[in-house]
């Protein structure tokens, strides 16, 4: 629906209207953040999170476990599918040429 | 490029592809024991999905038996020539600068696009953000910025809070003409089509991302459809493909979020916040290519009429038809495929798109068009032979 | 003299005799301009020991900002035209200038980019031996627009032809892509990103003339400007009647570029370019003329990024880091930033 990007918060630059610098792969970018604090916590606290940048706001944190979760639900399909097409192949696990 | 470079991974592509593969197989096999041997129709509602797709020539590693319906949820496709045409009309009043993002720059109107009205004199400016258009604002005071607002719920907060925004700095020369749309009703719209077969759904994770996933439930309870709320990655796509095949492998129709490292369960409170001050349902809007559709778009409210648009400059609100023959509805339902319809690649290029869904990047109509091999395509529906084609023969 | 152009500047007068001598000619400095004549003249004999063709081209500039990172209207201006001549396999030898200024036009402004025209001139080894100048009215032009033409002399035997290429060959990029694009981005500010990457804007005759004595017999040529690599290789095909098949994992382009790409919605592959050549060669012939390319400093970065084939159809495929493919067709209009 809408081009997202991630991007990483390197400094607050506006804290009265919750403006943050945000860095994509070098380039830098201030957006609006009030989509992703808490009234608890300080601005500052937000360095260095990754959110999710879309139309000059951040619209969501991204999820660090989440993402690595994911990766190892994909990464895990990659083992599962091996030995799927050994078993295919008929070649059994203590056949496997070392 | 971090969170973004890791699902792009080719190897995990052909084993995800190898995984749709034989689900397909297992699932097909099921279905023709009971005589149904109809390919298996998928959509992804959004355009961005879309872009995605054609992008990465996901389409090419599918298997023939899954088609993928290209759904209506790119605002630039659906939106009106009427509102085209009462935004040029806008922009073209002397005081006005007219601030829009760069999508919606050729979508022709009845008589001209933005485009074009900018090159006819009118002071139109493509900004990246709503944010931008108050920056505008502030530093003209003597003209009056408005701001062309579009987009389903993604983008909904970020103008809200650019009015808010507006208001607490006292900024009188800003208003917004407000198209933004509401998902759930164009996907009822679609799902309530008696002629509509769909088998399952990849819902818009950024859409998600604001109003979370209990929005969504109503396809799996009510319509019995398996539903995978997606991310905008190659991998994300075909990751979710694969659970909505499992889902109809298992004759299973839930809600699943496969886009966890940015939608929560309960979506973002502020941007929900913002969107309840400033917006309210609209009790119908029109739809490009859907006609009509109950509860489809968002207003401002009262309280901030100062802020709108359509209420501090006439707007005409016209409505006008598409031309004739133009089969856009037939195809953001997936009753046909982009090339069936008579006018693709004749009168409709993208030079000179007669349907929306031609003019926008994210359209399906200009991504068959600039990805595929169109001469092929023709032919293939002058011998009006039906089933899928390779995006790329 | 005042210290902003005003109408006087372009009346013919002395004003106008005065700039031209204190700016122009003064800057470019070379005999033929100070002979003050309408026309520079060339002894024919003199120019027919270097070639047995003349090249002649010419373009406008009217880049806004006139200053961005890497590089200015004056520079492009130079750069642009030598690079046309280059591509055809010529020796760039002289350059026209018009220049079209809008009245009010700090002097200082236009003496920065006649300096940086010929700085570029003296680097690229051309000199600038005839020009105009005109005013116009505020607001009828946007401050200042430059158009240069350039000649020069085509060597014998080599014949540099769009429609050139052949099945088999092997198709090569001097470096990275989209450079010069982002660096306008930046530089305009509208959509106030800020990256550090400067305009590839260089000019590639010395290049050309390095590769040409490594492979004379380069098939096609041409510099990736408006359109991209995108828009170059349609051509390419169009003409040669053959598809070009590149590879995405080849394609190198800057992190930053990318970055910027990924945040606007826009293809690298369409990006503008100023210092950036697409050749077609045989393919024995491409790893060492690689790696000579790699030893000049215009080609450090240069890549074998695809080759030519004859199916399946005439155009541009890509195949993907993906392993499929995708059809590279050419924009209809600019390519413009998207949200959706």
């Amino acid at each position: 629906m809408c081009l997202g990007i991630p991007g990483q918060i390197v400094s607050i630059s506006d804290e009265v209207n919750h403006m943050a610098m945000v860095d994509v792969s070098g380039v830098q970018r201030e957006v609006n953040i009030m989509c992703v604090v808490e009234a608890d916590k300080a601005p500052e606290d937000y360095i260095g999170e990754w959110v999710l940048v879309h139309v000059g706001f951040a619209m969501s944190h991204l999820d660090e476990e989440e993402a690595q979760r994911t990766l190892a639900l994909l990464a895990e399909l990659g083992e599962f599918q091996e030995e799927l097409d050994q078993m295919q192949q008929g070649v059994t696990a203590e056949e496997q040429p070392l | 490029m971090k969170y973004v470079d890791e699902f792009r991974d080719p190897d995990t592509a052909r084993k995800l592809v190898q995984q749709i593969q034989r689900l397909t197989n297992s699932i097909m096999a099921q279905r023709a024991e009971a005589g149904n041997t109809r390919p298996l129709q998928l959509m992804e509602f959004c355009g961005g999905h879309t872009h995605t797709i054609f992008r990465y020539g996901i389409e090419q590693l599918l298997p023939n038996a899954i088609e993928l319906v290209h759904g209506p949820g790119c605002p630039v496709c659906v939106l009106p020539r009427g509102r085209v045409d009462d935004a040029v009309a806008l922009a073209s009043r002397p005081e006005v600068i007219f601030t829009t993002f760069g999508d919606a720059m050729r979508v022709p109107g009845s008589k001209k696009s933005l485009l074009q009205a900018k090159a006819d004199g009118a002071d139109i400016r493509m900004v990246y953000s709503p944010l931008d258009a108050l920056k505008l604002a502030k530093e003209n005071p003597e003209r009056e910025v408005i701001f062309f607002a579009l987009g389903f719920e993604t983008t909904m907060p970020s103008t809200a809070l650019t009015l808010l925004q507006a208001e607490r700095q006292g900024i009188t020369n800003f208003s917004l003409f407000c198209n933004h749309i509401t998902t759930v009703p164009t996907i009822e719209a679609i799902l309530g089509d008696p002629d509509m077969i769909l088998d399952g759904f990849l819902a818009p994770g950024h859409v998600s991302m604001v109003i979370g996933e209990a929005p969504f439930q109503f396809v799996a309870e009510e319509f019995h459809k398996p539903l995978v709320i997606t991310g905008f990655e190659p991998l994300d796509i075909l990751q979710s493909l694969t659970m909505v095949l499992m889902q109809i492998h298992d004759g299973r129709t839930e809600v699943e979020n496969q886009y966890k490292r940015v939608v929560q369960k309960q979506g973002n409170s502020p941007g929900q916040q913002a969107i309840k001050t400033v917006f309210e349902i609209r009790d119908f809007f029109e739809l490009r290519g859907l006609g009509s559709v109950d509860h489809s778009g968002v207003r401002i409210r009262d309280a901030y009429a100062r802020f709108d648009a359509e209420r501090k400059f006439p707007v005409a609100g016209l409505t006008v038809t598409d031309p004739a023959g133009c089969q856009c509805g037939e195809v953001l339902k997936g009753l046909i495929r982009p090339w069936q319809c008579r006018q693709f690649g004749e009168q409709c290029i993208p030079q000179t798109p007669m349907g929306a869904l031609m003019v926008s990047s994210e359209g399906a109509c200009a991504a068959y068009y600039q990805y595929s091999d169109v001469q092929a395509l023709k032919i293939k529906r002058h011998e009006g032979s039906g089933g899928k084609e390779r995006a790329f023969t | 003299m005042s210290d902003v152009i005003t109408l006087a500047h372009g009346s013919g007068g002395k004003a106008m005799e005065e700039l031209i001598r204190t700016v122009f000619v003064s800057t470019f400095d070379n005999s033929e301009l100070t002979n003050m004549e309408d026309q520079a003249r060339f002894d024919l004999a003199e120019l027919q020991q270097q070639g047995h063709r003349l090249a002649f081209t010419t373009d406008s500039y009217v880049v806004d900002p006139l200053f961005f990172p890497g590089g200015d209207i004056g520079k492009l201006a130079v750069t642009g035209t030598v690079n046309d001549l280059a591509m055809g396999g010529a020796k760039p030898l002289y350059l026209s200038c018009a220049f079209i200024i809008e009245e009010g036009l700090p002097i200082d402004t236009l003496k920065k980019v006649v300096r940086s025209m010929q700085d570029t001139a003296r680097e690229a080894g051309v000199s600038i031996v005839t020009g105009d100048t005109k005013v116009v009215h505020k607001g009828s032009c946007d401050k200042l627009f430059i158009n240069t033409a350039g000649v020069g002399v085509i060597a014998e035997g080599v014949n540099i032809r769009a429609q050139g290429a052949q099945v088999g060959d092997a198709i090569i990029i001097n470096g990275y892509l989209g450079d010069h694009g982002a660096a306008i981005v930046d530089a305009r500010g509208d959509l106030a990103l800020q990256n550090s990457i400067e305009s590839d804007c260089q000019p590639l005759n010395d290049l050309v003339q390095t590769m040409l004595a490594v492979c004379p017999d380069i098939h096609c040529l041409r510099d990736a400007t408006r359109g991209g690599l995108a828009t170059v290789l349609n051509e390419f095909a169009q003409a040669s009647d053959c598809c070009m098949q590149v590879d995405e994992t080849k394609l190198p382009i800057r992190s930053e570029v990318r970055g910027m790409c990924e945040i606007l919605g826009l293809d690298p592959l369409y990006l503008a370019n100023e210092g950036k050549l697409v050749a077609v060669v045989p393919s024995a012939a491409a790893d060492q003329l690689i790696q000579t390319m790699q030893n000049h400093s215009a080609g450090c970065h240069s890549a074998i990024i695809g080759h030519v084939t004859a199916t399946p159809k005439r155009g541009v495929l890509m195949t993907t880091g993906f392993g499929s493919q995708r059809i590279v067709d050419r924009l209809v209009g600019e390519q413009l930033p998207r949200i959706c």
